[in-house]
């Protein structure tokens, strides 16, 4: 660690700079106030900047190093993007700005639902979450909206499948129904009796992500859906690895019902180190009514919001005004750069990359997960041979890449495929990075047969060396200076 | 092709690699009836053609000195702030899964979470939610979890007789924050009781009472309320803590320089504290992206949702820091976790921690009194004007309830027009408030700023016939 920002202080040093003058509060009643200052850092102004550019060096990111991780799509985040969201008219609007002041960010809104419309073949967007789990969240709501409305209140169970995100089970518990799993067969697709066995008058609905976790394009989608529509049960679409589809297949053309899309994903906004991120909904005319609000509307040329007495079955609102704004903005710049053409290429060179990678590495000597089937714009290889010959497990295989300058892909999972990696390189690579990470893996790959001690051990060359996480749970230290 | 770094070569080389013909090719597992044809979006643009587009709508929102608030506040942004967020080295990393390789992003985070701690007054602190709202949410879940009697095995299921567990909101809460979590709690059996406010805009402690007496999980109280004023706040949390229910505040974080921190309040503090962080350095930006931030006791850490950051040791014994706790989360229990919540706002969170670094408790404490002395010369000001008058007479922190002895709605439509973003027309929570706006002032706001506001406000009310968009100073006293 470098030196906390506690600790380069002195009592009585700020930055004076940014210090108003005091008011006076002698209005205020003594009990009313605080008694004492609490303890925050006190640095100049130079030493702040110092201290978070110094520690801004010790992360990776898409900007310094290739990222591929799957399922998060670590694209290239368009600096064009971010500049026009930070417009003083879009940064500076108050979210309860009146209408007049308004319209400019209502044509963005109402132009950014019709964008993602048309990509995902969906009759209605609302824009409101305000990230994939809370679109998982809202669509799983009304879902159960829909079934109530028409008191069909017996159905309990939301069908998941067991390589899917484990945000899919905790979105549906969170509105009340129990997650069944259906398992995923060998070939990565849903294993199609189970799932037939599973569905009945119990199923409120399914989550599926097309192409899937495990990387493959789920084959019998026309299928499930008959399934689970004929049991009286909805489709929902986890619009995770939309990415690898984008311009080539919708879900609203393979029987979804509702869905939600990543724009941290598929829309190149950036991940910020963990968020934010963005995760609007979209519905067919059966689920519409149910959407979160805020929504734009368009009457003539003039934008509205969609009011409480426009949407009376709505789901209601899931933030306090409307979503992260900043963030659909970003994403409409993009989609806008992109286009017709653009967004079809996304799909297109997503899936590219991806098989040239995977045919790269399976070439090398590595183990696929699934090597009978395309990838999507992902694909799972399995270090299942070396964590039994070697005692070297897919974690440390990763923090060894780090080493090499390269983000590890997520281990472990999916969780059905043991010590595995999953890899994403995305449309925004090019070959020679592709061709740059098979070389460092297959001297990872190499280094595991000669040196096995090394890679356990990895990495070696970064701010920390393996970090114990069962101390980090065990003895907790979660604020500075308080042990 | 923007931002696809391909040569026609490359795509040779990489389709002879795969074996396959075409880039078609490779969607031969997609079946042909659910391929599209091309997409109903428009061509595409180069950066400089949608960069004029947007501008163009951007300058259409451009405010003018802004006096609204309620729950959103134009503070004034260090530049610091931004330039050091909009480093990719923040902004394009992706969550510290691989602590190695995110040890600034682990710092900076645990950094906050001393920091959060400490404005609040609690021991510990998470690395944030998504906004105030649904941070509320997620702590009535918490405190049903939480507190002893109400704690159950499992989730309720559809469809099954479930015993409802109930939260009694005391108080002038912000209404867009207790929609949301209704919204959010009620497939899980939850319900929220509110007591609404009484004649001085807080909290009608007769009905609080009555609605603690069958015991709820939680009572939630907002401060500064959503009506800038100041709740009984100690009143609340004993009579709350005598009926066993746990306390959730909800505070705006620039208040607790200021204020007593809710973990102060009565003997114990609350239990649960909430809010949103966009004052903290955050641009108003249409309502987000902006964070919610949860602190607690350290006894209640394992039901607190959302990522949370760890002092831990390397191999070589030097210290370093990991997520942690992360048998809540979605990723490991599934079906079983705290909350489905997967995302923090880091990006936010990294502002707001420059921005408490940059400002210190001295310069946050500034900054409160500022904009509590700004907003009483606002209300001196505005109730200058003949028919306006404070609707309530309890102190205030930075915002406050203005009777324009009319409806408000149409007034603050007309300021808009005059190019001043004027206030919250508060008919649109309360029906009985309809001719009340409710105005805040940061520091931000000069004194040519308010009594140019006067000017217009003056104008509007009193001589509505005459445009309300010139500069003359006529018609106040």
């Amino acid at each position: 660690m470098s030196t906390s920002i506690f600790d380069i202080g002195a009592p009585g040093r700020g930055a004076a700079a940014q210090r108003p003058a005091p008011g006076d509060v002698s209005d205020l009643t003594p009990e009313a106030l605080r008694r004492k200052p609490p303890r925050l850092p006190e640095v100049s102004e130079l030493q702040a900047v110092r201290h978070y550019t110094n520690l801004s060096r010790r992360n990776f990111s898409i900007d310094n190093q290739f990222y591929p991780l799957g399922s998060c799509t670590m694209k290239y985040n368009p600096r064009g993007a971010h500049r026009i969201a930070s417009l003083p008219g879009f940064a500076g609007r108050h979210p309860l700005a009146e209408l007049a002041a308004s319209q400019g960010f209502l044509a963005c809104l109402h132009e950014l639902q019709e964008v993602l419309k048309a990509a995902t073949g969906m009759a209605a967007v609302s824009a409101a979450p305000m990230a994939g789990a809370q679109g998982e969240f809202a669509g799983i709501a009304m879902i159960r909206a829909y079934h109530d409305a028409r008191g069909d209140t017996e159905r309990r169970e939301i069908i998941v499948p067991d390589a899917a995100h484990g945000t899919n089970p905790a979105s549906a518990v969170m509105c009340g129904y129990a997650a069944r799993e259906v398992p995923v067969g060998a070939d990565g697709d849903v294993d199609f009796e189970a799932l037939k066995a599973a569905v009945g008058e119990q199923t409120a609905g399914i989550m599926l992500t097309n192409p899937s976790t495990c990387g493959v394009f789920e084959r019998r989608i026309a299928d499930i859906a008959d399934v689970v529509h004929d049991a009286g049960g909805l489709l929902y679409y986890d619009g995770a690895n939309l990415n690898a589809i984008l311009g080539t297949a919708r879900p609203g053309d393979m029987g979804f019902d509702v869905l939600h899309v990543n724009l941290h994903k598929t829309f190149a906004t950036p991940h910020g180190g963990g968020g934010p991120g963005a995760g609007p909904v979209g519905a067919n005319e059966r689920l519409a009514p149910y959407l979160p609000t805020p929504m734009a509307a368009k009457e003539d040329d003039t934008y509205r919001w969609v009011e409480p007495a426009d949407a009376p079955d709505s789901i209601g609102r899931l933030s306090a005004f409307a979503g992260n704004a900043g963030i659909l903005l970003r994403a409409l710049a993009y989609a806008r750069m992109l286009g017709r053409d653009g967004m079809r290429r996304v799909g297109e060179f997503a899936t590219l990359n991806a098989n040239y990678l995977m045919e790269r590495l399976r070439q090398a000597g590595f183990e696929l997960a699934y090597p009978e089937r395309r990838a999507s714009h992902e694909f799972v290889i399995t270090f299942r041979q070396e964590a039994k010959e070697f005692g070297i497990s897919a974690m440390d295989i990763a923090k060894r890449l780090l080493d090499h300058g390269i983000h590890a892909p997520p281990t472990y999972f999916p969780l059905l495929v043991p010590e595995c990696f999953l890899i994403e390189p995305t449309e925004t690579e090019t070959k020679e990075e592709l061709d740059a990470f098979v070389a460092a893996l297959t001297q990872v790959l190499g280094e595991v047969r000669t040196d096995p001690e090394r890679v356990k051990t990895a990495p070696h060359t970064l701010p920390s060396a393996r970090l114990d996480d069962v101390k980090a749970a065990r003895d907790l230290r979660l604020v500075h200076g308080a042990d | 092709m923007p931002f696809i770094p391909h040569t026609d070569q490359d795509v040779a080389t990489m389709l002879d690699a795969i074996g396959a013909r075409s880039i078609d090719d490779l969607f031969d597992e997609i079946p042909a009836s659910l391929r599209c044809g091309p997409l109903d979006v428009p061509p595409g643009e180069s950066e400089m053609e949608v960069t004029a587009a947007l501008t163009q709508r951007a300058r259409r929102d451009e405010p003018g000195p802004c006096f609204l608030g309620a729950g959103a506040y134009d503070h004034h942004i260090p530049a610091a702030v931004w330039d050091i967020c909009s480093r990719g080295e923040y902004m394009t990393a992706y969550t510290p899964y691989q602590a190695e390789a995110s040890q600034g992003t682990l710092q900076l985070i645990h950094e906050f979470q001393t920091m959060m701690a400490a404005l609040t007054g609690m021991e510990v602190s998470n690395a944030s939610v998504y906004d105030g709202a649904s941070a509320l949410a997620e702590s009535v879940l918490m405190a049903v979890r939480a507190n002893r009697r109400t704690r159950r095995r499992g989730a309720p299921s559809a469809g099954r007789e479930t015993a409802t567990t109930r939260v009694v909101v005391a108080g002038a809460v912000h209404p867009h924050y207790v929609d949301t979590a209704r919204n959010i709690v009620k497939g899980q059996c939850i319900r929220l009781e509110a007591t609404g406010f009484d004649a001085n805009g807080t909290v009608d402690l007769a009905r609080l009472e009555a609605l603690l007496a069958e015991p709820p999980a939680a009572v939630v109280v907002q401060q500064p309320n959503c009506l800038g004023l100041l709740e009984p706040v100690d009143e609340v949390v004993a009579a709350a803590h005598a009926s066993g229910a746990l306390v959730i505040a909800v505070a705006n974080p620039i208040s607790l320089a200021l204020l007593a921190p809710p973990g102060d309040w009565h003997e114990r503090g609350a239990d649960i504290v909430c809010g949103d962080g966009q004052p903290l350095g955050i641009p108003l930006s249409s309502g987000g992206p902006y964070f919610g931030y949860i602190c607690t006791r350290r006894d209640f850490v394992r039901q607190l949702p959302g990522r949370i950051v760890g002092l831990t040791e390397d191999t070589g014994g030097q210290p370093g820091y990991a997520l942690t706790l992360q048998a809540r989360e979605q990723h490991i229990r599934r079906g079983k976790a705290t909350s489905n919540i997967c995302t923090n706002q880091g990006l936010l969170v990294t502002a707001a921690t420059v921005y408490m670094s940059l400002l210190g408790a001295a310069g946050l404490n500034a900054i409160a009194s500022r904009c509590h002395a700004t907003t009483r010369k606002l209300v001196e000001e505005l109730t200058s004007i003949d028919g306006v008058q404070q609707r309530f007479t309890g102190p205030f922190f930075h915002e406050c309830v203005l009777d324009v002895g009319r409806d408000a709605e149409g007034v603050a439509e007309q300021t808009a027009t005059a190019g001043v973003t004027g206030g919250f027309p508060l008919g649109r929570w309360y029906p009985e408030l309809a001719n009340c706006l409710l105005v805040c002032a940061t520091e931000k706001r000069s004194e040519a700023d308010i009594v140019a506001y006067r000017d217009i406000l003056c104008r509007i009310l009193i001589h509505p016939e005459r445009p309300a968009n010139g500069s003359a100073s006529e018609g106040s006293r």
